[in-house]
């Protein structure tokens, strides 16, 4: 009950349910805005249980959710006028899609947790309504002969549910095919760089002061002309690979995530070039360049790969063959990049 | 037939068309619009846009359709070979539900 977003209570047969809001407020907003850019991500949760919507009765529609508080808000806030339950499943934060391939949003904790709500007692109907997303979790089936609840899967996306409700539960083509637009994959990429960036510190200043051994001028001359620009290549290079493959998935050539990581990294690694300060008539020029041509696709390819984890359209079987090939070339092409630069630098 | 297909030829999700009994529980779970329904039986219509989430074979109440399910994730995947829980990042694949790794998770 002692929650921010929970504003009084309903009276029902089963005790006192605490009754929500469609309306988030802002201290809910900054809450998902902080989880997509993985501040406090895992502790963005709700109190599992039942919840009231609005005034609901006996008869009222049951909507089941994870305790991701994301989850749980992009429900409440698309039944805005409407009274519903909400069977909020005790899936550790994670949301609805993930929970259900680890199947904590699976038939189990749906049967133990319309026990512990004394949900038959609170509604004479026995249907509930679940996002299409969990099904890798539920077994419909199951729940119907385990619990005497119907499960009706609803639309994938939470904002699709008024339309549903309106056409009797029906749900078109659309609102059962899973899309990956622009605005989607964008979403997610605060949070792959955030982990990317993470260890990227312990890097950073590994290339920077590496580059004082360059040139003849002293240390620090070398940390501002080798090391800056490997500093300054190595985050194009990750800015490459974790925010321009996924925002251009669609365009970049190829099926493996991998390869469209790469070709991005070449194209990034000419235009690094382009702003490259050496000279290319020099053995030493030579090597460091070519070693950001190796070093730059390297490790786009690498994030590019990363990414299948948060798209919506891989396969396990798929991400583990583009890994037999892209991972030893991934590494490789690194080795190479790594020796060649290191090589530059004690030749410059 | 979409914008975004991943490998072809490497899901290993399959139909039996003896158990199935057009129930088309399948077709209303499948994120991927995989199925379609032809003759009071589901067919794997588009075998190459199935991600094996296994909200089919899950659902399936006759064990008609059997997929080896897990999430497509190559963070998993290392942590997985590295023999680490994943509780640092949001995916993990269980190897202990079998060799070839069984359930898998995501946040």
């Amino acid at each position: 009950m002692d929650q921010p977003f929970v504003e009084g209570s309903v009276e029902t047969k089963a005790g006192r349910i605490p009754r929500v809001s469609s309306t988030l407020t802002c201290a809910d907003h900054f809450g998902s805005i902080k989880a997509r850019w993985g501040v406090r991500r895992m502790q963005f949760t709700v109190d599992p249980g039942l919840y009231a919507l609005g005034n609901p009765d006996d008869k009222t529609r049951v909507f089941v959710t994870a305790n991701y508080k994301m989850s749980f808000d992009r429900l409440r806030e698309a039944l805005v006028g409407r009274d519903a339950w909400i069977l909020v499943l005790d899936t550790n934060g994670i949301n609805v899609w993930c929970a259900a391939g680890k199947r904590t949003f699976g038939t189990e904790e749906l049967v133990r947790r319309i026990a512990s709500v004394d949900l038959a007692q609170i509604v004479t109907h026995r249907e509930l309504i679940l996002p299409q997303l969990s099904g890798p979790g539920i077994a419909a089936h199951l729940v119907k002969k385990l619990s005497g609840f119907k499960v009706i899967y609803g639309p994938i996306e939470s904002t699709d549910l008024p339309l549903f409700m309106d056409a009797g539960c029906k749900a078109t083509p659309e609102m059962r095919k899973k899309t990956f637009a622009t605005k989607e994959r964008t979403v997610l990429v605060p949070v792959e760089l955030v982990g990317t960036l993470k260890w990227s510190l312990l890097i950073l200043p590994c290339l920077f002061f590496l580059g004082g051994l360059g040139g003849d001028s002293g240390f620090w001359a070398g940390t501002m002309r080798y090391g800056l620009f490997a500093v300054v290549a190595f985050l194009c290079a990750i800015a490459s690979g974790a925010v321009l493959t996924p925002i251009l998935l669609p365009w970049l050539p190829g099926r493996a995530f991998s390869f469209k990581g790469l070709v991005m990294g070449i194209i990034t690694a000419i235009l690094v070039a382009a702003f490259w300060p050496g000279d290319f008539n020099q053995w030493a020029g030579r090597a460091e360049i070519f070693a950001w041509f190796f070093l730059i696709p390297a490790i786009s390819a690498f994030l590019g790969m990363n990414f299948t984890g948060a798209s919506t359209y891989t396969s396990l079987s798929g991400v583990r063959k583009e890994m037999e090939r892209a991972v030893p070339l991934e590494v490789v092409g690194c080795g190479i990049g790594l020796l060649l630069w290191i090589l530059s630098l004690l030749a410059a | 037939m979409e914008k975004f297909v991943y490998l072809r030829d490497v899901v290993t999700l399959a139909l039996d068309p003896e158990k199935c009994v057009g129930c088309g529980m399948c077709l209303v779970v499948c994120p991927q619009a995989v199925f379609s329904m032809h003759d009071g039986i589901a067919h794997i219509e588009n075998r190459d846009q199935c991600m094996e989430c296994g909200a089919c074979s899950q659902n399936c109440p006759t064990a008609a359709v059997t997929v080896q399910a897990g999430v497509g994730c190559a963070a998993a995947v290392i942590n997985s070979a590295l023999g680490r829980d994943g509780s640092s990042c949001c995916c993990v694949i269980e190897t202990d539900e079998g060799s070839r790794g069984g359930g898998s998770v995501c946040c």
